[in-house]
Formats: C-alpha cells, sequence, structure tokens
C-alpha cells in the first residue's frame, strides 16, 4: 500500500481519462444541443432553437406520448403482476421455481434482438397487429422479470413464522397478504415499478421488432433519424431523455442503493 | 384446517405468471426454434429442413459471423485492458471517492445506449469535433465515422462500464489481510498481483467478458449506426432478415445460432474458471 | 533466558507511531532476544497489533527506529523480512487448497518442486494436518485453519514468527491444546515467537516474557510470575488476575498502613509517608479463626467456580475477595491472614484503582 503512492497521481490521470471517455461525447452532445447552428461540431451561440423545433415536431411529439403512455402502462402492470408471480413463486415448490426463475431469467440474459424477433413471430402467429397493444405486451413481458427479481429477495427475508403467527392469530390467507406481507414488500415493489418504468422509457431493440403502424416510441424516432444522419433535434432530444433518466435513476438510487447490484 | 387453506392460495397465486411466462417467453423461443428447421413449399405449406442452417455456412455469411465474434472478441480486450486497471486503482480509493466514482460509472449505463452511440457519430463524423480538432492542430482530417475501427470504439464505450463494475466487485472482495499476507511470505508487488489478486478476480473477469461479449456479438445498432451499414454483422443480418428481407426462417435458424455461440461463450468462460481457479496457484 | 546484548534480534528504540493525527504509540522500546516467546498483553486498542504490524513491516513507524540483528529496518518491505506471521483472521488463500497455501512462500522463492513438496508434507505432519494437501480451506474448521496459518508461516523457516491473536476465534478447549502446542513448536524450532493476546492466562502461559501495554505504552515487562507477582501499578494487577486493592500508605520501608492497620511487608524505596495502592491477591488471603486473623470479617457471600470457592468478605467497610478450596457460610466471622510476602505495595502514579 505504502509504495502505491509514488503511483497515486498516475493513477488519478488515468481515472480521469476513463471518465473523459464517458462523458465527453455525452457532454459534446448536450453542449451542441444548445447550438445556434445546424453543425454539431461550430459553435454559433448558445439557443433554446432546437428545443424550440422539437415542440413543433410532429413525429417527436407522437413519440413522447406513446413513450410515456407505454412506460407508465407497461410499469404499473408489471408492479401488480410482477407482485402477484414473486409471492406465487416464492411460495412454490422448490423445483418448480427452479424451472419458472428460470424461464423468468430468459428475457434478462438473452440478447434483446432475439427476445425482440421472437416476440414478433408470436405477435404474427397470433395474427395480432403490430401496433400498441403489441408493443404494450413486449414491454410487460420483458419488465416483470425485473420486478420479480426486486421483490423475491425482500420476500425471502420475511420469516416464515411471522406469516404463520398471523395465521395462528386467526387471520385468513388474504388479511395475511394485505396486513403482513404487503407492507413487507412495499418498497421493493415500488423499486420494481420505478426501474420498470426506465427500462421501459430506454427500450430500443425489441420495441423496434415488436412495434408497426406508426405506432413508435422516442428511441425508435432517434435511431431512423440517426440512421439519415447527424441531426441536431437528436442532441436535443438525447439530453432531454438524459436528464430524464438521470433523475429516475436518482430516485431509485436514493431508495435502494442495492439496485445497480440486481442489474449487474 | 389453516395449512389447507394456504396451500390454495399458494395454488392459484403461481398459474397467472406461469401462464404469462410461457405464452411470452417459451412459446415465441419455440415458435423460433420451429421457423428455423422449415422451409415453405411452393403449396403454401411448411416443411422440415435444415436448409437454413446450411446456408449459414455460405462464405459471405461465415464472414458476417467471424467479423461479428472477432470484433466482440476485441471489444471485450480492450474493455478488459482499460477496465483492469481502472477497477484496482477504484478498490484502493478512499470509500468517499470510491462511492462517487462508483455512481459515475453506473450513470452512463442507463443512458440509453442509441444516444450513446449516436454521441459517437457527432464526434467522428467528417464535419465531427474530432475533425474539427485536427484541423486546428493542422492535421489532415480522418475518415473514422463508418468504419471497422468505429463501430469498435462505440462498442468499448458502450460496454466498458460492464467490465469495470463486476471487476471491482470481485476486486474489493479481496481483503487487505490476504495481500498482506502474501507480502509477509515473501511476494513482492508483482508476486502479489500473479499468485493473489489475479487469481482472486478471476470470477469479475469472467463476469466482465461474458457482460461485455454478449451485447458486442449480438448488436446491430452500433454497426449500423457507426459502421454504416458497410461491414454486416449478425445482428444487422437478422434484422434484414425480419424487416425487410422477410426470410424470417433464415433469420431464427441466425437468431438460435447466435443464442449457440453465447451459450459456448459462457460455458467456456466458466470451465476456465473451473480449470484454473482451482488445481493450483500456478496460472502462468 | 533474557535479552541480553549479544543474543538480541528485535530492538524497537523509541518507535512512535501515529494514525491521521491520531498516536498509538508513544516511544516504545522493546528488545527481543533469540529464541524467546515473548508475549504483549494488553486490551484491545492498547497498540499491540500495532507493534506486531510494525516488526512485519507493515507499517513504517513516525518515529524512532526498528533493528533487526542491529540493523535498521524500518524501510525493509515485509517480502524482504525474515519474518513470517499468523494473522488474526488466518487470512488463507481462498483460492488456494491447504497444500499450495503452505507452499505459497517456498514457491515465491522458486524453490525446486521436490522441496516444495517435502517441506510442505513436514509441516504437515508438524501441525497435525497429513491427508487434508488437496481440501478446500473452506473446508476447514477454525482449528484446522489456525494450523494451516502457522504451517503456511512456518515453512518458510522464518528467523521470527509474529501471532497475532491467533487463537482468538476458537473454543475454550481447543484454545488450550493449541497454546500447549504452539509452546512445544516453539521449544523444538528454536524461532523467537512474538505472541499478540488480550488473554492474560494465554500471556502467562506460553512465554518466556510478558509486555503489559495500555495506551500506546509499555507498563511492564517481565517474566510470567514477576508481571503476576509483581504488577507495577493497579493497571496490571487489575488486568492480570484478580485482586484486594486498598489505599495505604507507607511510613518507611518495610512497613505499610491500610484498612486501619500497620503491616510489616517486604517493599522498600518509598519516600517516607508516600500514599500507594495495596494488592493482595485473593488466592493469598487465608480464613482462619476470628481471634488469630490480622483483620475480622464477616463473609457476605460464596459462589462456587469449579475449583474454587470464591468468598466475598466485609472487614470494617473494605470488601475482600477470597478464593479458597474450603467452603464458609454466609454470615460466618472469619478472621483473615496473609503474609508480609503476599502484601504488593504500588506507586500510586495518578492512576485510581
Amino acid at each position: 500500500m505504502v509504495k502505491l503512492r509514488n503511483h497515486a497521481s498516475l493513477s488519478k490521470v488515468y481515472i480521469l481519462l476513463v471518465l473523459l471517455f464517458l462523458y465527453a461525447p455525452i457532454g459534446v452532445l448536450i453542449i451542441f444541443s444548445f447550438n445556434n447552428l445546424r453543425s454539431t461540431s461550430v459553435w454559433g451561440g448558445f439557443s433554446l432553437r432546437w428545443y424550440r423545433e422539437l415542440l413543433q415536431d410532429r413525429q417527436i411529439l407522437s413519440a413522447l406520448y406513446y413513450t410515456l403512455s407505454i412506460a407508465i402502462l407497461s410499469s404499473i402492470i408489471s408492479a401488480a403482476a410482477g407482485t402477484v408471480a414473486a409471492i406465487g413463486i416464492h411460495r412454490m415448490h422448490p423445483i418448480a421455481r427452479k424451472v419458472v426463475l428460470a424461464i423468468n431469467n430468459v428475457p434478462v440474459l438473452n440478447p434483446d434482438i432475439v427476445t425482440g424477433v421472437s416476440l414478433m413471430t408470436l405477435f404474427t402467429a397470433l395474427r395480432l397487429r403490430l401496433g400498441f397493444t403489441t408493443l404494450l405486451l413486449s414491454h410487460i413481458t420483458f419488465n416483470i422479470p425485473y420486478v420479480v427479481l426486486c421483490i423475491l429477495p425482500r420476500l425471502r427475508q420475511i420469516p416464515k413464522e411471522v406469516t404463520e403467527a398471523a395465521m395462528d392469530l386467526g387471520a385468513t390467507p388474504p388479511y395475511v397478504f394485505f396486513h403482513v406481507i404487503l407492507p413487507e414488500i412495499r418498497s421493493a415493489i415500488f423499486t420494481g415499478f420505478l426501474i420498470a418504468f426506465t427500462l421501459s422509457v430506454d427500450d430500443f431493440v425489441i420495441s423496434f421488432f415488436t412495434t408497426g403502424s406508426g405506432v413508435n416510441n422516442l428511441p425508435i424516432v432517434v435511431y431512423s433519424m440517426a440512421r439519415r444522419g447527424i441531426n441536431p433535434k437528436i442532441n436535443a432530444v438525447s439530453s432531454l431523455l438524459f436528464i430524464t433518466v438521470f433523475c429516475l435513476l436518482m430516485i431509485i438510487n436514493k431508495r435502494d442503493t442495492n439496485i445497480q447490484k440486481l442489474e449487474v | 384446517m389453516k395449512t389447507v387453506a394456504s396451500r390454495e392460495t399458494r395454488n392459484l397465486l403461481q398459474y397467472p405468471y406461469l401462464l404469462w411466462s410461457s405464452l411470452f417467453i417459451v412459446v415465441p423461443l419455440v415458435l423460433v426454434l420451429w421457423y428455423s428447421f422449415t422451409t415453405p413449399t411452393p403449396t403454401g405449406r411448411y416443411e422440415f429442413s435444415i436448409s437454413n442452417y446450411r446456408r449459414f455456412f455460405e462464405p459471405v455469411y461465415l464472414r458476417v459471423m467471424s467479423r461479428s465474434i472477432l470484433l466482440a472478441f476485441e471489444a471485450t480486450l480492450i474493455c478488459l485492458a482499460l477496465g483492469y486497471p481502472a477497477a484496482m486503482i477504484m478498490v484502493r480509493l478512499g470509500s468517499k471517492w470510491r462511492n462517487t466514482l462508483l455512481l459515475l460509472l453506473v450513470l452512463p449505463m442507463w443512458i440509453n445506449f442509441l444516444l450513446r452511440t449516436y454521441s459517437w457519430m457527432v464526434l467522428l463524423g467528417r464535419q465531427g469535433v474530432l475533425n474539427q480538432l485536427l484541423q486546428w492542430m493542422g492535421l489532415p482530417p480522418q475518415s473514422i465515422l463508418y468504419s471497422r475501427g468505429a463501430v469498435l470504439i462505440g462498442m468499448v464505450y458502450n460496454f466498458l462500464p460492464f467490465m469495470i463494475l463486476p471487476l471491482y466487485t470481485s476486486l474489493s472482495k479481496i481483503g487487505k489481510e490476504q495481500i498482506e499476507a502474501a507480502e509477509d511470505l515473501g511476494a513482492n508487488r508483482f508476486d502479489v498481483f500473479r499468485r493473489v489478486i489475479f487469481p482472486l478476480s478471476l470470477p469479475g473477469i469472467l463476469t466482465g467478458t461474458t457482460m461485455v461479449f454478449m451485447p458486442a456479438v449480438s448488436t446491430f445498432v452500433i454497426s449500423a449506426l457507426l459502421g454504416g451499414g458497410q461491414d454486416m454483422l449478425i445482428g444487422n443480418l437478422i434484422e434484414q432478415q425480419f424487416l425487410s428481407t422477410g426470410d424470417w426462417h433464415f433469420g431464427s435458424a441466425l437468431s438460435i445460432l447466435m443464442m449457440v455461440i453465447i451459450l459456448i461463450a459462457m460455458t467456456v468462460v466458466s470451465l476456465t474458471d473451473k480449470g484454473k481457479t482451482f488445481e493450483e496457484g500456478n496460472l502462468w | 533466558m533474557s535479552a541480553n546484548g549479544k543474543d538480541l534480534i528485535i530492538r524497537l528504540d523509541k518507535v512512535c507511531m501515529a494514525y491521521g493525527g491520531h498516536q498509538v504509540l508513544f516511544d516504545v522500546s522493546l528488545e527481543v532476544g533469540k529464541r524467546e516467546f515473548l508475549t504483549i498483553l494488553g486490551p484491545s486498542g492498547c497498540g499491540k497489533t500495532t507493534i506486531l504490524r510494525l516488526i512485519g513491516g507493515f507499517e513504517t513507524p513516525t518515529a524512532g527506529e526498528i533493528y533487526f540483528e542491529g540493523q535498521p529496518f524500518s524501510s525493509v518491505p515485509p517480502y524482504k523480512r525474515p519474518i513470517n506471521t499468523v494473522f488474526q483472521k488466518y487470512s488463507l488463500f481462498s483460492h488456494l487448497n491447504v497444500f499450495e497455501n503452505i507452499a505459497f512462500g517456498l514457491r515465491i522463492r522458486k524453490q525446486p518442486e521436490g522441496v516444495i513438496k517435502e517441506k510442505v508434507s513436514r509441516m504437515l505432519e508438524l501441525v497435525n494436518l497429513k491427508g487434508f494437501e488437496k481440501r478446500s480451506v473452506h473446508s476447514l474448521s477454525g482449528g484446522q485453519q489456525q494450523r494451516v496459518a502457522i504451517a503456511r508461516a512456518l515453512v518458510n523457516e522464518p528467523k521470527v514468527l509474529l501471532l497475532d491473536e491467533p487463537l482468538g476465534a476458537l473454543d475454550l478447549y481447543l484454545r488450550k491444546e493449541m497454546q500447549l502446542e504452539l509452546k512445544n513448536m516453539q521449544t523444538s524450532l528454536g524461532i523467537t515467537f512474538i505472541y499478540v493476546t488480550h488473554d492474560q492466562e494465554e500471556a502467562l502461559t506460553m512465554s518466556d516474557t510478558v509486555v503489559v501495554m495500555n495506551q500506546g505504552r509499555i507498563l511492564q515487562k517481565g517474566t510470567p510470575e514477576e508481571i503476576y507477582n509483581e504488577p507495577k501499578n493497579v493497571f496490571i494487577s487489575k488486568f492480570i488476575g484478580e485482586s484486594n486493592i486498598f489505599e495505604g500508605v507507607m511510613p518507611q520501608d518495610g512497613e505499610v498502613v491500610f484498612c486501619g492497620k500497620k503491616f510489616p511487608c517486604v517493599d522498600r524505596g518509598f519516600s517516607r509517608d508516600e500514599p500507594v495502592y495495596v494488592l493482595i491477591r485473593p488466592e493469598d488471603v487465608q480464613t482462619v479463626e476470628p481471634q488469630s486473623g490480622l483483620l475480622k470479617g464477616k463473609v457476605q457471600s460464596v459462589v462456587f467456580k469449579g475449583v474454587h470457592y470464591e468468598m466475598i468478605v466485609r472487614e470494617n467497610g473494605h470488601q475482600w475477595m477470597i478464593h479458597s478450596t474450603k467452603s464458609l457460610k454466609v454470615g460466618e466471622e472469619i478472621g483473615l491472614y496473609f503474609t508480609p510476602e503476599d502484601i504488593h505495595v504500588m506507586k500510586r502514579n495518578g492512576v485510581a484503582p
């Protein structure tokens, strides 16, 4: 430990370079969203021009609408369904639980592109028209596993004796659920809800394959714009999304520092 | 009586998600598997065939596959080389700085990766910030965007935190005591690294490797935006089959293959772990 | 085994140590002889582990110098010191099996495979772990892990072995057994042991020399008998064994007044009428008939402690603790008797009893 002091300044420089590498691109992106010029490399003075243009872009506004409505709906539904699922899984026979947890982990571990195309084939086989409904179903599908993973550890922390004691004192199972279990896992449910919301706002790949009929979320619009080249409007959208995710993350982080570990 | 009552609720609660996950997780994968082993016949029906998989062995597609694996491999190696020192340094920092750095590393992971990729379009473009900088220094402009190098940069940039975090986690679990014990037994700094720190950080290296390799080998966005669609990767091929060519049978076969590659990579990685960490201390 | 000049192996000369402005060692000077079993005894936070870490090379003193065989030693890194440590939490390498843990130091020194095999198996025999070579260290019990840690250090044939509360995590029976084993190993190998503990009994049973520390200072150094029988001050007497301590005055050499009476004693060298503390060990007080005792008292409580009875006797406003193999009745009037040699007089030094 002592000998390392000689390298302390070198270490600091290295860490700074890594941080520069990670943040400079995003920083440049945000700075040029306030550029008065169309260029994303020549500074022409500060302006909110591109943000104003965003407000007039019907495509972007509709994407914003879909992004938010899908995110709100899917995270609420996932939180509710995930809670029921987690309790169900928690009470399963250990072997059955292993199987269901393995299935639950598939969307978490599988590459998004495979989840995306497999859902796409399912919706086609079911003769569902790709659009709002299919997009919502997909988001619920990839959100529930995260909610389950959020709540299960909390459920395991509730001693079995507590529920048994409650029943011994005459509580019916529904009463036990609402008055014993739910208060214990309430914060985990909310964390799961926030994660689901964030993932939903953030998702591109799965949405890309499971939507259609002009229903696009913001990432899809950003992708199609970016494919056509650099556009300062994307910078503006990026900055807004960055700030939104940043705020959400701060809330989640305040609530539970373990979430990062769960994600990793 | 009470146990009977609780058993009934137990049965009821597990079914909805069982049903849901079967329909939306298992059935889709079975469908993809079915598509990959069938071809449409002229009469409008489907027949069993392995031609989708055979088609994959045409040189064009083999090149795509080897390019994908190679790029993902390179990105993983670069992430490891950049991330390992960073994680080592972080572990040695005071707790206040360490937590701030950890947060700073986690943050980019939550920024939409489209935006992270797009930000490099802004930097690397012909009129981009980097070229402006080069010009300002009197150097000739470079065309980095829409090249293999740009794709590699994009991958490293997007996935570096996924490497550093598990490395950091496993390195921080190594107690100061084990390092002191090694020094006490005559190990200098190099010996300590080789015989204690490195072998004990293997789990982190393996997790980090999988977490970088997996998204890197399956990406189609990075290559589409930064590679300009010139160097196709397996992800782009799959996307193309499903969204423009419309050959879902071939696309499904490619998806299955991609899952197999990732499965193999994960198995290889976990096998290396068993072979090396538990036998003895001589890794090199 | 006194540490006279030519037999010295380690010498600490006015060593000070501070962590971020908080001083933990004050001018500590200490001499350790070759083949000596020296124990540093003190409550937690007294600085005893810091001394060990300084000798091991994990810390550098903020002032003063450490000499090894007469050479200044402070700037030598741990891996170049012919000293090995048995750490408090064993600190075994979790990625290596028992054999490789013990072989670690030999591999660093690039010993040939045959030598490693031979030395490790000899060590395994010494610590009674033959047949455990391939076991993972996680599968071992506390006592076994402890023995691996000892073997891992001893296999390098160090000139000095440092042991930092190595038996702390073991249960009583195992601890006793290991105490004996350690002492035997030390005698047969002829290596200097520096042993750190807060357990006074451990210190007294194993050591040639005991060093008592408190608050970063050495209070007393001596043989176990000296430390027990002639503690230099109240802190030591209370820390080592149980004791009756009374305020007293020394009118002159060989005479001490306490509990309202004058007693002959063997202590000298105090100034006239110096206020002192008087120590009498509970096992040194004999209970006799009331009329033949030096003092009279009434038994307040009797507790059976296994080997002996622990009794509290009230004597004219003073409480006496007495250890005796024969039991008395509560309320019984008795006499207390002790010889001049049983009385230990200590300077006050501003320390309250």
